[in-house]
C-alpha cells in the first residue's frame, strides 16, 4: 500500500484555501441524513463534536469519564500560541510555521503545520467569542507570553489553567448542541472496537462502565479523538484513564500507526516519591526562566545527600555542578525540553542525582530570590511553589526543588493524511492521537493549539468531503459487521475475566512502564531495544497466564476496565520499541546513542530518516509492517538544532 | 405559570419570600422595640398602654400589623416548605459530618432556633396580643398634672365588659389631664413576675440572637444584596445590633420586673 | 503508618449498601489520599476481593473527577486542595478514616464511592453557553475587557464541577456551582445577549434535579477546592431575580 497524504499541490501559503475549496461540500438539506461518531471529548474531540453538529450532522460523542468537561486537555498549564502578532514583535503564520517545523526537528509536513499555523488565529477568536477568560491587559486586551524558549510572544493564557479554560469554551459549545438535540452524549462508555462495513469505518463498539453493556453504535464516519498513549510509560503526566485502547483497536482494525516512538519527555515534574507514586505532576516549564539547575559535582557528595546526611545549602558553590550552563553557556538552562531532560537523565545516572530515590536533580531558586527578593519571586511563581510544598512537604523557598523528567505527550499517533483521514476510509484521528503536526517533538503551548485546530476548522471541511462522496444513505446496526465486531470484543472481555492468577494489572503496568522508560525513553540503544521487544513479549505472555481480573462484565468493574487497557497497553509498547529501533538517528525528544555528535549531542539522519514511519498491523504477535512516507521540504532548509 | 408564580415557585424565590418576611420581621423588631421601652418608665404604665392603644387603632399602623402576622406566617410555612425540601435533597445523610469546620453554627440550627421563636411568638401573643384584643382586660385612669409631668395619679379599674372605653381629655379646671385605656401594663408586669415565663423569655432572646447573627446578613444575601463595600456594614449591625443590643434590651424587661419591680 | 479505614460500599445504586472496615498498614506519609486507597485496593484485588471504587482521573486538582467525604469532610481537612491532593502526612497515625460518597438525591451512588454526577452536565447544557457557531468570529481583540471584570470571571470559571459545594452544603444545594457558571458569562460582554434566558434556565434545571436551597451557610465557600466565592450565588440572585420580574424574557 502506497501512503497518499493527499498534500493539495500549489504554494505553501494557498494550499489551505485551495483545498477548502475543492473540497466537496454536503447539501444542508442532507447533513441532518448523515451520522457522525466523535470518540473522546477532550478539546479536539469537543470542538469537532460541536462544529459537526453546529452544521446539522448528527452526532454520538463518547467518552469515558463522568463529564465531557474532565478529559485530560483539561490539565494543560501553559497556553495555546497563535500568530496573531498582537505584540508586534516580528511574529507571523510563516514563523509560527517555521518555529513548529524546526521545533519539530523536522519531522512534520510542511503543509499540515502550515495550516496548523494559519488557523491559529482564528481560534483564540472563536474561544474569546465563547467566554474563555483569557489573562487580559488593563487596557482590556489579550496578553501574551513567551513561552518554551520562544522568540515572540504569541501565547495566550488563562493563569495557570489555559486548558481548563478553553475545553470549558468547546464543552460548552458541546452543551449547547446536545441541549438542541444533534449531539447525543454518552459519559463512562469506552470504545472497545470500530466496525468496518466494506472498508470503511461505519461504526463502534462500546463498553457501557457502569453497567457493563456491550453496545453497538452506527454512523457515517467515526472521529477518533482519545489523546495520547504516554501512560504506556505507567508514570506520566497523564491522567489515570487515559489510555490508547480507541486507537490501538482501530489499528487492528487497519489504521496505520505514525511514529509510535516520539515521546516528549518534560524536566519539570515532582520526583518519585516511592513505589506506590501512580502519576507525576508537572510544574510548568516557566520556572526554568528563573530556576538553575544543578547536582553536586561528586558522586561521594550526592550520596550524602541522598542518605541525608548533607542538606543542598550546604553545599558549597563550587562543589555544585550547573550542568545546563555549563553545557549549553548560550541557551543555559532554558535549553528544550528534551536537552534538559536527557542531561538531567545523565546525571542521575551518573550516580550524581538527588533525593531519596537518587532520581532527581535540583531546581534552585536562591538566586533568583536573592536578585528579585522573595515577593517578586512569590508573584511568578507562588502557585507552582505551593503545589510543590504541598506534593513534596519541602519549602521551595528554603532549599532547592528537585525535578525529574516525566513522559508528557505523545507525538506519534494514528497516521492521517492532509484531511485528517487514517488508513481506513471514514476514520479520522484528531488531535493528540494522530501523529500529524508537530514532527520528533512538540513546542510548548502547540498542543492546545493543535487539538482546537483539528477539531474547529480542520475537520469541518475534510469530513465533509468524505461524506458527500459516500452519499447519506443510511447506516445500520444491525449489519452483520457489527454482530462480529462485537462478538470478537465479548470474547476479548470473556477471555479477561476468566484470568484468575496471582498478579494484578496494575502490577504488570508497572512492569511494562519500567521496561518502557529504561529501554524506550529519553536515550536508547539498539541493544536496549532489542532486549526490550523480548521482555514485553515475555510480559504479554506472562499477563495472559498468571493476571488476575475480578468481577463480572455486568457491573460498574474498574478491574476489567484497566485490564483492556493494559493488554493494550503492552502490544503498543512493543510497537513504540520496535519503531525507536528502526529509527537508527537521534531527532527532537528521540536520542539514539549510536547517533551523536562528538560532543554527545543529537545527530539527526535526514539521509535516511526524514520520513514518517507507519505501521501496518499484520496479526497478533506478528510484527507490523514498516511504511514510509517520505517527507519532502520545499520552503524551509534542514539544519541541525544548537544550543551551545 | 406566569414568571411572577414560577419565579416564587423556584428554590430562589422561595428564599426571597424567606428574605424578605425575615428582614420585615428584623425591622418590626426595632420599632417593637422602641415601643416597649416605655416599660421602663416609672408612670405606672402610661405611657405603654397610651403606645399600645395607638399601635392597635392607627390605621395604616393596622395594615402593616396584617403585614407583620402575614410575615411571621409565611416565614413559618415557607421554612416548613424548604426544610422539607432540603432534607429531601440528602435522604441519606452522613456518618460523620464536621460542619464546625465550615459553617457557623447558627447557620446550620436555624431551624432548630426558629422553632423556638415561633413557640416564643405564640406565648407570647395569646399573652398580651389576644388578650389585649379579646381578653377582659382592666383598664387604668391616669391623671397627670399638666404642670408637673412626673405628678401621676394611677386608678385601676377592673373589667366590667360595658361601660369603659378609651379615651383622653383635659380637665381644664383641675389642670390635668386624665387618660383612661385598657391596663396592659399590669399583664406585662404581673406575667413578669413569673419565673417560668423569665426564663422562657430570656431563652428565646437568646435563641434570637442566634437567629439573627445568621438571618440577617443573610436575609440580604436572599435578597442578591452583596456589595464589598456595604457587606461589612450588614454584618456589623446583624452582629451588634440584632444579634446582641436588641435581643439584649427585649431580655433585659422580664429580668427588670422580675428583680426590680 | 497504620490506618483504619471505614469505608463505604455499596454493589449499585439498588443496593443498600454500609460501612465495612479494611487496615491499610505501613501506608507511606508521601503517598497521596488516592494512592493510598490504590495500595489498599491492590491488596484486596490480590485477596479476590472486589477493589473500592472511587472516581479520579487527572490526580493533579484539575478535572474535578475525584471526589471523597473524608472524616465529614469533602475532599478532607485540608483547603482549596482536591482529594487527589491531599496526602497522608495530613493524618496521623494510627487514625481511623471515614470515606463516605457524595451523598445528594441528585447525585446516586454508582457503586462505593463513585456518584453519578451528570446533574451538574444537565445543568449546563440548559444554558451555561454562549450561542456563537464556529467560524465567522470578530477578531478576539475587538472586545475589550476591563481587567478587573475579566480576572473576577476568571475566578468564578476556575470552578472544575466536582460537587463538593453540593456535598458540604447541609441542603445539597447546588448553587455554588451553577452561580460560578452562571457568574463567568454574566459578567463578560460576551454573554449578555442570553445573560436573562441562561440565568432562568440554568436555575430551572437546577431545582428540577434536585437540589436543595441556598441558605447562605457558607459551607460550600469554605470546602471549595477551588475557592469559589460566595459572591457568585449573590450574582446569580440578582440576575434571576432580575430576569422574572423586570424582563421582558420569558423560558418556558
Amino acid at each position: 500500500m502506497i501512503l497518499d497524504s493527499k498534500i493539495p499541490e500549489g504554494p505553501l501559503a494557498e494550499k489551505w484555501s485551495k483545498h477548502k475549496f475543492n473540497l466537496k461540500l454536503v447539501n444542508p438539506a442532507n447533513k441532518r441524513k448523515y451520522t457522525v461518531i466523535v470518540i473522546g471529548t477532550g478539546l479536539a474531540g469537543a470542538s469537532a463534536a460541536a462544529s459537526l453538529a453546529e452544521l446539522g450532522y448528527n452526532v454520538k460523542a463518547f467518552c469515558f469519564q463522568d463529564s465531557p468537561r474532565r478529559a485530560h486537555s483539561i490539565a494543560a498549564q501553559g497556553g495555546v500560541n497563535a500568530a496573531k502578532n498582537y505584540r508586534n514583535d516580528g511574529d507571523s503564520v510563516y514563523r509560527l510555521f517555521y518555529d513548529t517545523i524546526k521545533g519539530g526537528d523536522y519531522r512534520a509536513r510542511e503543509a499540515n503545520v502550515y495550516r496548523l499555523a494559519e488557523v491559529s488565529v482564528d481560534i483564540i477568536d472563536q474561544c474569546v467569542a465563547q467566554g474563555v477568560p483569557f489573562a487580559r491587559e488593563y487596557g482590556g486586551l489579550l496578553d501574551n507570553r513567551s513561552f518554551g524558549g520562544a522568540q515572540v510572544s504569541r501565547t495566550f493564557y488563562a493563569r495557570g489553567q489555559t486548558g481548563q479554560q478553553l475545553l470549558l469554551g468547546a464543552y460548552s459549545a458541546l452543551n449547547r448542541q446536545i441541549n438542541e438535540g444533534k449531539v447525543k452524549m454518552y459519559n463512562r462508555h469506552e470504545m472497545l472496537d470500530i466496525v468496518k462495513v466494506d472498508g470503511k469505518a461505519q461504526g463502534v463498539i462500546t463498553r457501557n462502565l457502569i453497567t457493563g453493556e456491550i453496545e453497538s453504535h452506527a454512523g457515517h464516519a467515526v472521529l477518533l479523538c482519545t489523546g495520547g498513549y504516554g501512560n504506556v510509560f505507567y508514570l506520566s503526566t497523564n491522567a489515570m484513564g487515559s489510555n490508547t485502547t480507541a486507537i490501538w483497536r482501530a489499528h487492528k482494525k487497519g489504521a496505520f500507526f505514525g511514529n509510535p516512538c516520539y515521546t516528549q519527555i518534560h524536566p519539570t515534574c515532582i520526583p518519585v516519591s516511592g513505589d506506590h507514586q501512580s502519576k507525576l505532576t508537572l510544574m510548568s516549564e516557566s520556572l526554568r526562566n528563573d530556576g538553575r539547575v544543578w547536582v553536586p559535582k561528586t558522586r561521594e557528595m550526592a550520596e550524602k545527600v541522598r542518605k541525608g546526611q548533607l542538606k543542598a545549602a550546604d553545599i558549597k558553590e563550587e562543589d555544585r555542578d550547573y550542568f545546563l550552563e555549563r553545557k549549553y553557556p548560550s541557551f543555559g538552562n532554558l535549553v528544550p525540553r528534551d536537552v534538559a531532560s536527557r542531561n538531567a537523565k545523565e546525571a542521575f545516572d551518573d550516580g550524581r542525582g538527588v533525593g531519596s530515590s537518587g532520581k532527581a536533580v535540583y531546581l534552585d531558586f536562591a538566586d533568583a530570590i536573592k536578585r528579585l527578593g522573595k515577593h517578586a519571586v512569590e508573584a511568578k511563581y507562588g502557585n507552582l511553589f505551593d503545589m510543590y510544598y504541598q506534593i513534596t512537604d519541602e519549602n521551595p523557598y528554603e532549599m532547592p526543588m528537585r525535578i525529574y523528567p516525566a513522559v508528557h505527550y505523545t507525538m506519534g499517533g494514528l497516521w492521517v493524511d492532509y484531511n485528517l483521514q487514517t488508513t481506513v476510509p471514514g476514520l479520522y484521528a484528531l488531535g493528540e492521537c494522530n501523529f500529524s503536526d508537530h514532527g520528533a517533538n512538540r513546542l510548548g503551548a502547540s498542543a492546545l493549539m493543535q487539538g482546537l485546530a483539528d477539531g474547529y476548522f480542520v475537520i469541518p471541511y475534510t469530513l465533509g468531503d468524505y461524506l458527500a462522496t459516500i452519499g447519506p444513505k443510511p447506516v445500520d446496526d444491525k449489519h452483520p459487521a457489527f454482530a462480529e465486531a462485537k462478538k470478537g470484543v465479548e470474547e476479548t472481555v470473556n477471555k479477561l475475566l476468566a484470568l484468575n492468577g496471582t498478579k494484578t494489572v496494575d502490577e504488570y503496568h508497572r512492569e511494562l512502564g519500567n521496561i518502557m522508560w529504561e529501554y524506550c525513553g529519553m536515550a536508547r540503544n539498539e541493544a536496549g531495544l532489542t532486549k526490550a521487544i523480548g521482555l514485553i513479549q515475555e510480559l504479554k505472555a506472562d499477563f495472559w497466564k498468571n493476571a488476575k481480573v475480578l468481577g463480572v462484565n455486568e457491573e460498574f468493574n474498574m478491574s476489567l476496565e484497566k485490564a483492556h487497557r493494559v493488554i493494550d497497553f503492552i502490544e503498543l509498547g512493543e510497537l513504540m520499541v520496535r519503531d525507536a529501533l528502526n529509527r537508527a538517528e537521534s531527532c527532537g525528544g528521540h536520542f539514539r546513542e549510536e547517533s551523536q555528535t562528538e560532543e554527545g549531542e543529537a545527530k539527526r539522519n535526514d539521509d535516511e530518516f526524514a520520513y514518517v514511519a507507519a505501521w501496518e498491523y499484520k496479526g497478533d504477535n506478528v510484527p507490523q509492517e514498516l511504511h514510509k512516507e517520505h517527507l519532502v521540504y520545499e520552503n524551509v532548509k534542514l539544519t541541525q538544532r544548537s544550543y551551545k | 405559570m406566569s414568571n411572577f408564580s414560577k419565579a416564587f415557585s423556584s428554590t430562589l424565590g422561595k428564599k426571597l419570600i424567606m428574605g424578605l418576611t425575615g428582614l420585615f420581621l428584623s425591622l418590626f423588631l426595632v420599632v417593637h422595640l422602641i415601643g416597649n421601652l416605655q416599660l421602663f418608665k416609672d408612670d405606672g404604665g402610661k405611657a405603654f398602654n397610651e403606645y399600645s392603644f395607638f399601635m392597635t387603632h392607627f390605621t395604616p399602623i393596622k395594615i402593616v400589623s396584617y403585614l407583620l402576622y402575614a410575615s411571621i406566617i409565611l416565614h413559618a410555612v415557607y421554612a416548613l416548605i424548604l426544610t422539607t425540601a432540603n432534607k429531601k435533597a440528602r435522604p441519606v445523610g452522613y456518618a460523620v459530618t464536621k460542619g464546625e469546620a465550615n459553617s457557623t453554627w447558627s447557620s446550620r440550627n436555624m431551624g432548630i432556633l426558629g422553632t423556638i421563636l415561633l413557640i416564643f411568638i405564640v406565648v407570647h401573643m395569646s399573652n398580651f396580643w389576644a388578650q389585649y384584643h379579646w381578653g377582659k382586660l382592666p383598664y387604668a385612669r391616669y391623671e397627670m398634672n399638666l404642670n408637673d409631668a412626673t405628678d401621676v395619679q394611677v386608678t385601676e379599674l377592673p373589667f366590667d365588659g360595658k361601660h369603659l372605653v378609651h379615651s383622653q381629655y383635659v380637665d381644664t379646671q383641675k389642670g390635668t389631664e386624665v387618660v383612661v385605656a385598657k391596663d396592659l401594663y399590669k399583664i406585662v408586669s404581673e406575667s413578669f413576675k413569673q419565673w417560668w415565663y423569665v426564663v422562657l423569655y430570656v431563652v428565646s432572646m437568646i435563641a434570637m440572637g442566634f437567629h439573627l447573627y445568621h438571618g440577617f446578613q443573610s436575609g440580604f444575601q436572599t435578597l442578591g444584596f452583596d456589595h464589598s463595600k456595604y457587606k461589612p456594614l450588614i454584618d456589623f449591625l446583624g452582629l451588634w445590633v440584632f444579634s446582641i443590643i436588641i435581643p439584649a434590651i427585649f431580655a433585659a424587661m422580664p429580668l427588670y420586673f422580675f428583680f426590680l419591680k | 503508618m497504620n490506618l483504619t479505614l471505614k469505608v463505604w460500599r455499596q454493589k449499585n445504586a439498588n443496593d443498600k449498601g454500609g460501612f465495612v472496615t479494611y487496615k491499610a498498614d505501613s501506608i507511606s506519609q508521601d503517598m497521596s489520599f488516592l494512592e493510598m486507597l490504590d495500595v489498599v485496593n491492590e491488596g484486596l484485588t490480590k485477596k479476590g476481593e472486589d477493589p473500592i471504587h472511587f472516581d479520579h482521573d487527572c490526580r493533579e486538582g484539575i478535572c474535578g473527577m475525584c471526589s471523597l467525604y473524608i472524616n465529614g469532610r469533602p475532599h478532607g481537612p485540608k483547603r482549596a486542595i482536591t482529594t487527589c491532593q491531599l496526602h497522608m502526612r495530613s493524618f496521623k497515625d494510627g487514625e481511623t478514616i471515614t470515606i463516605e460518597p457524595w451523598r445528594a438525591t441528585a447525585f446516586p451512588v454508582i457503586k462505593d464511592l463513585a456518584v453519578d454526577r451528570s446533574a451538574f452536565d444537565r445543568i449546563q447544557q440548559a444554558g451555561g453557553y454562549v450561542s456563537v457557531n464556529t467560524g465567522g468570529i470578530p477578531d478576539a481583540n475587538e472586545i475589550p475587557i476591563p481587567k478587573t471584570i475579566a480576572d473576577e470571571a476568571f475566578n468564578s470559571a476556575t470552578c472544575i464541577q466536582c460537587g463538593a459545594c453540593v456535598a458540604a452544603c447541609k441542603n445539597a444545594s447546588a448553587s455554588l456551582f451553577v452561580s460560578a457558571k452562571i457568574s463567568q458569562l454574566a459578567l463578560l460582554p460576551q454573554g449578555q445577549p442570553e445573560r436573562y434566558r441562561r440565568v432562568q434556565a440554568m436555575v430551572a434545571q437546577m431545582d428540577a434535579e434536585g437540589f436543595g436551597s441556598c441558605t447562605n451557610t457558607g459551607a460550600c465557600e469554605i470546602e471549595c477546592p477551588k475557592e469559589i466565592s460566595l459572591t457568585n450565588i449573590n450574582r446569580m440572585r440578582r440576575d434571576y431575580f432580575n430576569a422574572k420580574f423586570f424582563k421582558e424574557e420569558e423560558i418556558d
